[in-house]
């Protein structure tokens, strides 16, 4: 167990510390340069291969090892630099499932937009009928000639209002056990018969449009555009959630929150009295910390479990339960905090603080849900990692 | 960076737990357990030579100059067995030494230990309850060439198997004035006892100091400040206890987990329900987490000693609520079965009342985690 930077990864944090004392304005100058800030920054960390930077060399991306990827996302977040690339679904798992089960064609079509900032892929998993028993989806594509038709829908679809394609998976053989008749089609998100309507959150516009309906009627997609072999859909699924464990030791969102909170409570009382004098919420902040870092420790545990191909499959799970908790809980320490002015909604002189506290504790369900509910994640913790049986 | 055990660290884990396995199974922890002395002398004297005692004690007096993190391998494995032993006692007097010993004391004392032929443990606690550095107030009064120490110690570990107490008194009200002491347990006026615990696999107890005198030898130099040794003593055995746990933990997981495959109600293994399954993911995750706590926290003993309080703080108040918790709910989820002395588990739920107050509780511990920001 060494907790230090071998020489190696010491060298490498230095070559992006010192890129980004160089090549990274100030939040005030980024203001002032505008939205022509992202295009310019993503081009300059593109070409350092950073965008991808877990991606293969041959398939564009910058080869960096485990390690080296949690340094340089250590290092980015901790400048407050934008996230790596735009495409943060094509490079997170649309793109790697392209490069593990995609041809040559796919690759040289798709790949380099993903790194240049170029495409915005949305995620096409979520159905009405199909949450949590994800492999039960229905929305049908039948093969017509060199082209698939498909009719359906999809729900929960992040972003699709603003997105390039979407990685959708389909149901092409509806005779089968669920788990063999999926696969993987790329759709081009204006193709005709594609109609893309928001779903209205309960934090109504106080909540940046994010989810939306995808209804598809007769869309005609050319059979070119399926990532796999037909039925290899499920597996593919598999393996992308496999890699949502690669942001798994970042918790600097939960520090930051965490340091809000003590700071709300320094400037708040409860029943007459400075809040910070109440045994009780000194408990629970400190158990926030303890609970945070243990998280932060779970991820680092994890990425050594990775680099040794050892077992991983219910850290990302582990961690989700521990994200979950800790947002809710939080939230919600910050609204009794609050006080008479927690049920106010909006930036007005009753919410304090510009409202923000009260829309954490609305906004927690998109965290929370997306990618497997709570419960979910503990029948899979119970299942995979203590052997019970799947019930 | 690597944040696994090494390969010689996972020898180490499989050599214990082949060992434990053969010489302490439960029933055997249950004999020990019964005994007067409540550990087996043979086995003690069998761990020495396996070099089990003397894994952190500098090989030049008789050890294997190993790192915390090591140790912790030691402990998870003679927690999850419950071993009956004075180990943890051991471990912290070990450390006493290494830590504020002057060479005499050293060359004394740590090839003893390590070879099993002295038992030693610290006596800090007194009626306040408290381990704050403030409420130690057991005084050393001039006593001709040495000093003279007269009150009482509790919740004193293995008080009678111990050959030699650390003690932990003040020369004066200020910082610098807390020093610890080496107080042999066959000195006129020391007397020590036991009382019944509800975990018999541990002794505890008070150590009686009636005018005892000690000479300036027996006095540990320590550092210039002889509250930051008790601090790091104490934040030793925060861990110590915390590594235990985690043992104790998982192997109370592990049973219950068993247990809950193989009882079938309603024709199905009671595992296969979902109100069962999910306290026992909540366990696991509990469990890994403080472990990682507690690793982490021992590296910090040998490698950055800054963030060994707050990491040994985190580690002993989040043990403490998953071991309370977990000691619990294992027991119901064996059903009627689990109050029974037949089960195992019960065994694992009492060790969970042993370990709450060891050290400071959760409480404590989180409140010293809010102190240390300065609020």
């Amino acid at each position: 167990m060494d907790f230090d930077l071998t020489a190696d990864e010491k060298r490498f944090r230095d070559e992006v510390r010192a890129f980004l004392a160089e090549q990274l304005p100030s939040l005030e100058e980024r203001k002032k340069i505008g939205p022509a800030f992202f295009p310019e920054w993503w081009r300059k960390i593109r070409e350092k291969r950073w965008v991808g930077f877990d991606w293969p060399k041959e398939c564009g991306g910058g080869g960096g090892t485990i390690m080296e990827q949690y340094v340089l996302k250590q290092e980015m977040l901790a400048a407050r630099a934008p996230g790596l690339g735009r495409d943060y679904t094509g490079l997170g798992w649309v793109g790697p499932a392209i490069i593990q089960f995609g041809n040559d064609e796919q690759k040289a079509r798709y790949l380099p937009d993903i790194l240049d900032s170029k495409s915005a892929w949305c995620t096409g998993y979520s159905e009405p009928g199909v949450g949590s028993d994800l492999a039960a989806l229905a929305c049908r594509a039948v093969l017509d000639g060199n082209e698939y038709v498909v009719n359906g829908q999809k729900t929960w679809t992040s972003m699709a209002h603003t997105g390039t394609g979407l990685y959708c998976m389909v149901r092409t053989d509806p005779d089968v056990p669920k788990h063999d008749g999926i696969s993987c089609l790329l759709i081009d998100l204006s193709s005709p018969g594609i109609e893309v309507r928001p779903i209205e959150s309960f934090a109504g516009d106080h909540f940046a449009h994010l989810y939306n309906d995808v209804f598809f009627r007769d869309v005609r997609v050319p059979a070119a555009n399926r990532v796999g072999e037909e039925g290899e859909g499920w597996e593919i699924i598999c393996s992308a959630l496999e890699r949502e464990r690669s942001g798994i030791a970042e918790v600097n969102r939960h520090h930051e929150a965490l340091e809000r909170l003590f700071k709300l409570a320094a400037q708040s009382r409860i029943a007459g009295r400075p809040a910070l004098e109440s045994a009780v919420l000194r408990r629970r902040l400190a158990a926030f910390d303890a609970r945070i870092e243990a998280a932060r420790l779970n991820g680092l545990r994890s990425l050594t479990r990775q680099v040794r191909d050892e077992n991983t499959q219910s850290d990302s799970s582990i961690n989700k339960l521990h994200n979950c908790n800790l947002l809710v809980e939080m939230a919600e320490t910050g609204m009794e905090l609050l006080g008479g002015a927690s049920p106010y909604l909006g930036d007005t002189e009753a919410s304090l603080y510009k409202g923000r506290w009260q829309i954490g504790a609305l906004g927690w369900p998109t965290t929370v849900i997306g990618g497997g509910t709570p419960n979910v994640q503990k029948n899979i913790i119970a299942e995979r990692m203590l052997g019970l049986p799947k019930d | 960076m690597n944040f696994g055990f090494t390969q010689e660290q996972e020898e180490l884990r499989s050599q214990l737990r082949r060992f434990l396995d053969e010489r302490a199974p439960m029933g055997e922890v249950r004999r020990i357990s019964e005994t007067e002395e409540g550990f087996c002398r043979a086995l003690w004297k069998e761990m020495a030579e396996l070099g089990f005692l003397g894994l952190t004690i500098p090989e030049a007096l008789g050890g294997s100059g190993l790192a915390w993190v090591d140790l912790v391998v030691l402990l998870e494995e003679t927690g999850r067995s419950l071993l009956p032993s004075p180990l943890l006692s051991h471990t912290l007097a070990s450390a006493a030494l290494i830590q504020a010993g002057n060479e005499a004391q050293q060359q004394q004392w740590l090839p003893r230990l390590a070879d099993g032929s002295s038992i030693g443990t610290l006596a800090f606690l007194e009626d306040s309850d408290s381990l704050a550095a403030e409420n130690i107030k057991l005084i050393g009064q001039p006593d001709g060439a040495g000093l003279r120490l007269a009150g009482q110690k509790r919740c004193v570990m293995d008080p009678e198997a111990a050959d030699f107490f650390v003690v932990a008194f003040r020369r004066g009200e200020g910082e610098r004035d807390l020093r610890l002491a080496i107080v042999e347990a066959d000195a006129p006026g020391v007397s020590a006892q036991a009382f019944p615990m509800i975990d018999a696999t541990k002794r505890m107890g008070n150590l009686e100091l009636d005018d005892v005198h000690i000479s300036e030898e027996a006095i540990l130099s320590g550092s210039a400040s002889g509250a930051s040794d008790f601090e790091r003593l104490l934040d030793a055995g925060a861990l110590a206890a915390a590594a235990e746990m985690g043992g104790a933990v998982d192997e109370a997981l592990r049973i219950t987990v068993e247990y809950t495959k193989q009882r079938i109600q309603f024709d199905r293994p009671i595992g296969q329900y979902q109100g069962v399954k999910h306290p026992l993911a909540e366990m696991y995750v509990d469990a890994e987490s403080f472990k990682s706590l507690v690793y982490y926290g021992a590296w910090c003993f040998d490698n950055r000693p800054d963030e060994l309080p707050r990491y040994a703080s985190l580690a002993k108040a989040y043990a403490t609520e998953a071991f309370v918790r977990t000691g619990i709910d294992s027991i119901q989820l064996h059903g009627a079965m689990g109050f029974t002395t037949a089960q195992d588990i019960q065994l694992y739920f009492k060790r969970s009342k042993w370990a709450r107050p060891i050290f400071g509780d959760a409480e404590t511990h989180y409140e010293r985690i809010v102190a240390m920001r300065g609020l």
